[in-house]
């Protein structure tokens, strides 16, 4: 199996350079503008030379200082220029590229944020985060070193050629007949390199993946005694990347030597012609320096060139894997759309009404992937005001009636309804504001209490704030920090007790007086006093709201309106606690367990 | 033990690749020195051509550049291939050791230390430090030689020249200096804030299900927008400051070739100069510039390198906690019969006791179940027998030794251990259950036949390639209850005296259990069993049962005598009673 984040693909595909270039659009004028920067700056660097040139030509054999000092002002003034140009250039393009990385991030984020559950089912969201930013940060690359430069080098070279040219055809003919070989050289190269390039990444990726591996499994190592052999594995995986990279190294040692000699050759051959040429007064003495100069400076980008391949095909690699995370369709989108053609629809879904309405679940079936049915036929109905209790074992599918209720997922077979509109033709937001969810493993955001509560809504006053706390009974530990709601609450609230934080997701779903509530109990322990401020709690916030809850403890529902007994899958019974103790059936064994063990428990902790 | 000065450590270290690093240096000083005669050649060339002597010399010198090039050319060959390739075996060598130091440490390390951390100082940091003995070393010799000798060569031409050439160089120390601080500031200042950006990202994504249910997406946009915009502008302080960088270079440079040309010129007028010297001074003069530039360059690389070795060191040298006995505690158990005592043994991880004096015999070639709550300390019990935790001395016990004493080779030789959630790796089925097995012509029929035992063969012969199967990253294509009889396979293959089940066959459906634990028994009859499980089923055959409370041993008997006593155990049966009754309606 290969992790997409090894495949390492073309050094260039067309496809995806003009959909990255399609990014450079909103800023043409940027772009104009570093363009022409580098042009002067190419144009001016090519002044040192000729000036020496004229310098060597004209004023050393007149003698004349005062155009000398003239020279030294226009060589001044190019030396200003070209770092005015210089600086623009680099400033412009690599300012433009941290744009188009914002814009770029933003566009993932808000695709992130649009994408549904099975998308988070199928990926980690370690991966998630890489695409947002390393993959991001490596495309920078291309902006602000790959494609500018590569367009500045190319730029530099023609005009060289141009002045050679211009100054001396016939020299710079000779000049240019090295040209072949630096062809020969480069293609050489690049070929070798790339291949090295993917072994000594196919190796790098192995040692990673061997390493890892051994790092968590550690302790399986030695309880086999591996160590001596797992050495010997991974010395094997460590030797072969060393010597894909001493292959690599050879291409370079060979490829930099061989660009100066050739630079050398082309030299030797500008002194051995020109030098004849110069005998001959055919060619100044100037002219010579200057061609000797400018086939020094030749030589640069081109070596420069070779360089950029690496960074345009680590580019290129995680162009690729951001367009597909673009390019994934969302299954469950926000606006309502027309089911049969999947075309969002002009009307904004069927309002919701103010009155709370009857859910309806009718035949719903459902699976994660295409596994077994998590949910097969089950057709219920929560009427307003309504409070209803679910409850089953592990695995029964509780929890997957609420994710479907939220429209998490979509339903596979059947329908859910509210008031008789399926939730499918709904305003996807105006759903979810019905609702107010208290999950199993309650998720608290870094920031403040406050801030917990609040989720962003800006409206929410303090005070709105302190009653949902002071509701819930919240406030007793609350008020104990010193800076009451403004207490800071780290990742995931791992400073705050089990209790605390299902205690604080009660005030979250209080505080915005939902029209439905929904429940989903947590199944971690808490001492007996939280417990008690709890199920009080739930009591509170139940008050005249349709309630929805998944209970693990059965005397959290045991007063509720309804119970619905959830067996692998299927609804299989029905009705009130009394009603179903009576039935003695699923509900009746679910009863006695939880009530046998917990007085077998105390009475041998009595003893 | 090494309390040595990291910098002195890295000299030992690299002594040993004195081998590669001498004539590595040698071709330093050749290349170096065939580069810096070149313009010395053209300094005569171009003189010549002006008075006019004979075009055949003129031909000779391009002759002689060309041979100097060539030269230095194979000398910089070399160079690289030499000093460059010893840097990667330095690396290769360094990346062996790294592995060997964490195979040495124990669980507990792996647990308090990230793997994150670990893979990072293992490819991140190695890279710095091998980047600091390569080209570091590599650029700064070469830098280093040609700025004293070109200096020297501009000297001998015109000494005036040479000082007024220099008259930039303070500046682009201090630009250096300079810009190196500044850039590391605001570089830092974009480390904090990427990892601002990836903790705000981290949390929206992890906490999907809340941004949905609540309809926040909006507010976690802004939010990301306003940390993806905060890192931008950061990078254009960045940016503001190095696009500044090499274009400054490029004008202090430039100004010291303009004086050179202009005052040059007016030495060569007033005669004290000729042009060839001129073009000479000038061509030396560029060589100068690289080095100035690189010598920021590698002054981030040796201090980047030096961090990044201390951090390896803290690795390399860390003390594994587990170890062997040392030679004079040995005791030489040939054959170990698997007779096991917990004697008073109370243990815990820092402040949090988990294990309080318990006492337990195991006679040699029995079977004890053990069953308790979660968090009751079964598997910690379980864990100091292998020492994959350290017990405190006189404690655990097999055949009367002290586990401390026994090597840790015969000690897990003798023990096959299979954790509740075992760890698969991803090669084939057939190498994790030879996991432990040396290889040989056997090792085939020990495969088949603990397969066999752990009913794994049942499931194989309906996998298209068998054994040969490819179990992916820790088992993820095997269900629950296929990983758990692998790894109950692969202890059975090593053949051990002492059989350890950690609630192995939590994830088999009954059925197979039931077929499981019935070919089991003829294999335990000549072992030691130590079975941890939830499952009234699966302990109630064995020899004595132990239950667990709170790291205490509550009870201790036969099923049936459990059964009577009307204790946890009791209460333990006749719960799961009423969920089978449950489970089969």
């Amino acid at each position: 199996m290969t992790h997409d984040d090894e495949v390492i693909g073309k050094a260039y595909d067309s496809r995806l350079m003009r959909r990255l270039m399609t990014y450079l659009r909103p800023y043409r004028s940027q772009v104009a503008l570093a363009v022409v920067a580098i042009i002067g700056h190419s144009v001016l660097e090519l002044a040192p030379p000729y000036l020496t040139k004229i310098v060597i030509d004209t004023y050393i054999p007149a003698r004349d200082r005062s155009g000398l000092a003239g020279i030294a002002a226009i060589y001044l003034a190019v030396l200003t220029g070209s770092f005015g140009l210089e600086y623009l250039q680099t400033w412009t393009m690599q300012a433009t590229g941290q744009r188009i990385m914002f814009d770029l991030r933003m566009q993932m984020m808000t695709h992130l944020h649009r994408l549904d559950l099975r998308f988070y089912d199928r990926n980690p969201v370690g991966r998630l985060m890489t695409r947002v930013t390393t993959d991001v940060d490596v495309l920078n690359d291309l902006f602000t070193s790959g494609v500018v430069s590569v367009f500045g080098d190319v730029f530099t070279l023609i005009g060289i050629m141009a002045v050679l040219v211009w100054m001396d055809w016939r020299l710079a003919l000779v000049a240019f007949s090295v040209l072949p070989l630096i062809a020969l050289i480069t293609q050489w190269f690049r070929v070798n390199v790339r291949e090295s390039y993917r072994t000594v990444r196919m190796w790098i990726a192995r040692i990673n993946a061997y390493l890892q591996e051994r790092f968590t499994g550690m302790s399986t190592v030695q309880l086999f005694r591996r160590e001596a052999r797992d050495y010997d594995a991974f010395d094997e995986i460590d030797r072969r990347h060393r010597d894909a990279n001493v292959d690599s190294i050879f291409y370079y040692a060979v490829f930099y030597p061989a660009i100066e000699f050739v630079s050398a050759l082309a030299a030797a051959l500008i002194l051995w012609v020109g030098g004849g040429w110069v005998f001959d007064n055919a060619l100044t003495l100037g002219a010579l320096v200057a061609f000797l100069q400018y086939s020094q400076r030749f030589f640069r980008p081109i070596s420069d060139l070779s360089e950029k391949f690496n960074v345009l095909q680590g580019a290129m690699a995680s162009s690729e894997r951001i367009f597909h995370l673009l390019d994934t369709p969302a299954e469950i989108e926000v606006g309502k759309r027309d089911r049969s053609t999947g075309r969002p629809l002009s009307d904004p879904g069927a309002s919701v009404t103010s009155a709370p309405g009857t859910i309806r679940f009718e035949n719903v079936t459902f699976s994660y992937g295409d596994g077994e049915p998590v949910l097969r036929n089950v057709s219920f109905d929560v009427h307003p005001g309504q409070r209803v209790g679910i409850v089953g074992a592990t695995g029964a599918g509780k929890t997957t009636i609420v994710s479907l209720l939220l429209r998490f997922y979509d339903v596979q077979q059947g329908r859910i309804t509210i008031d008789g509109v399926d939730i499918r033709d709904m305003d996807l937001l105006a759903l979810r504001r019905l609702f107010g969810l208290v999950l199993q493993d309650v998720y608290l955001f870094s920031g403040t209490i406050a801030s917990n509560i609040r989720l962003g809504d800006a409206t929410m006053t303090d005070d709105t704030v302190r009653r949902a706390l002071d509701a819930v009974h919240a406030s007793t530990f609350v008020d104990r920090m010193p800076q009451g709601i403004d207490a800071p609450v780290v990742e995931r609230g791992s400073t705050l007790s089990a209790g605390q934080k299902q205690l604080l997701s009660f005030a979250r779903a209080l505080a915005f007086d939902p029209r439905v509530l929904i429940l989903d109990e947590a199944t971690s322990s808490v001492d007996t006093d939280t417990e008690l401020l709890i199920r009080d709690a739930l009591t509170v916030m139940m008050r005249g709201r349709t309630t929805v809850a998944i209970a693990h403890r059965l005397s959290t529902i045991q007063d509720m309106d309804r119970i619905l007994v959830m067996h692998r899958g299927e609804l299989r019974e029905a009705g009130t606690h009394q009603e179903l103790l009576a039935a003695r059936g699923i509900y009746h064994r679910l009863y006695q367990l939880q009530f046998e063990s917990a007085a077998g428990i105390a009475a041998v902790r009595g003893a | 033990m090494n309390t040595f000065d990291p910098r002195r450590r890295l000299l030992r270290q690299l002594m040993r690749y004195r081998r590669a690093f001498l004539p590595g240096f040698l071709c330093v000083i050749v290349t170096t020195s065939l580069s810096l005669t070149g313009p010395w050649v053209l300094r005569y060339a171009i003189d010549d051509l002006q008075t006019a002597l004979t075009l055949g010399k003129v031909r000779l010198y391009a002759v002689a550049l060309l041979g100097l090039a060539a030269g230095a050319g194979l000398f910089r060959f070399l160079m690289r291939r030499i000093i460059i390739g010893a840097s990667r075996n330095f690396e290769y060598d360094l990346r062996n050791e790294f592995f060997a130091a964490l195979q040495r440490m124990h669980l507990g390390y792996f647990q308090q230390t990230r793997t994150g951390d670990l893979m990072s100082r293992a490819t991140n940091d190695l890279s710095a430090v091998r980047m600091m003995i390569g080209p570091a070393v590599m650029y700064s010799a070469t830098t280093g030689l040609t700025f004293v000798v070109a200096l020297v060569l501009m000297w001998s031409i015109h000494p005036w020249l040479t000082a007024v050439a220099l008259v930039p160089l303070p500046f682009v120390t201090l630009a250096v200096k300079y810009f190196g601080s500044a850039i590391h500031k605001r570089f830092e200042r974009i480390q904090e804030q990427l990892s601002d950006v990836s903790a705000v990202t981290q949390e929206s994504l992890a906490g999907v299900r809340v941004v949905r249910a609540y309809g926040r997406e909006h507010v976690e946009l802004e939010l990301f927008r306003r940390a993806n915009e905060e890192y931008v502008q950061r990078n254009r302080a960045l940016i503001r400051l190095q696009g500044m960088y090499f274009p400054s270079m490029g004008l202090l440079m430039g100004i010291g070739a303009l004086l050179v040309l202009w005052i040059g010129s007016r030495e060569v007028i007033a005669g004290r100069m000729t042009v060839g010297a001129l073009v000479a001074f000038n061509a030396y003069l560029m060589m100068l510039g690289w080095p100035m530039i690189a010598f920021g360059w590698v002054t981030n690389l040796l201090q980047r390198g030096l961090a990044s070795w201390k951090r390896m060191l803290e690795v390399l040298d860390a003390a594994p906690a587990i170890h062997d006995p040392e030679p004079s505690d040995r005791a030489e158990l040939t054959d170990i019969r698997g007779a096991i005592e917990f004697r008073h043994l109370t243990f815990g991880y820092g402040d949090h006791v988990v294990l309080r004096d318990v006492s337990l015999v195991i006679p040699a070639g029995t079977t004890t179940a053990i069953v308790g709550a979660t968090g009751s300390g079964k598997s910690t019990l379980l864990s100091v027998l292998p020492r994959i935790h350290d017990a405190p001395p006189g404690t655990v016990f097999i055949d009367g030794v002290d586990v401390r004493r026994i090597p840790l080779a015969t000690l897990r030789g003798a023990i096959g251990f299979v954790a509740q959630e075992p760890f698969l790796f991803s090669t084939s089925i057939a190498d994790n259950i030879a996991f432990g097995v040396r290889v040989d012509e056997t090792t085939r029929e020990r495969i088949e036949a603990a397969a066999a035992i752990a009913r794994l063969d049942k499931d194989l012969s309906g996998f298209p390639k068998g054994y040969d199967t490819i179990v992916g990253e820790r088992g993820i294509t095997l269900s629950g209850g296929q990983k758990q009889r692998t790894a109950i396979a692969r202890a059975l293959a090593v053949d051990p005296k002492i059989l350890v089940l950690d609630d192995a066959l939590s994830a088999v459906d009954t059925h197979t259990e039931e077929e499981i634990l019935q070919r089991l028994g003829a294999v335990l009859r000549h072992r030691t069993s130590i079975i941890v499980s939830h499952r009234v089923s699966t302990v109630r055959g064995a020899d004595q049962i132990v239950v667990l409370d709170e790291g205490r041993v509550a009870e201790v008997g036969t099923h049936d005598e459990l059964v009577r006593r009307g204790g946890l155990y009791a209460d333990l049966s006749r719960k799961q009673m009423l969920e089978d009754e449950l489970a089969a309606s």
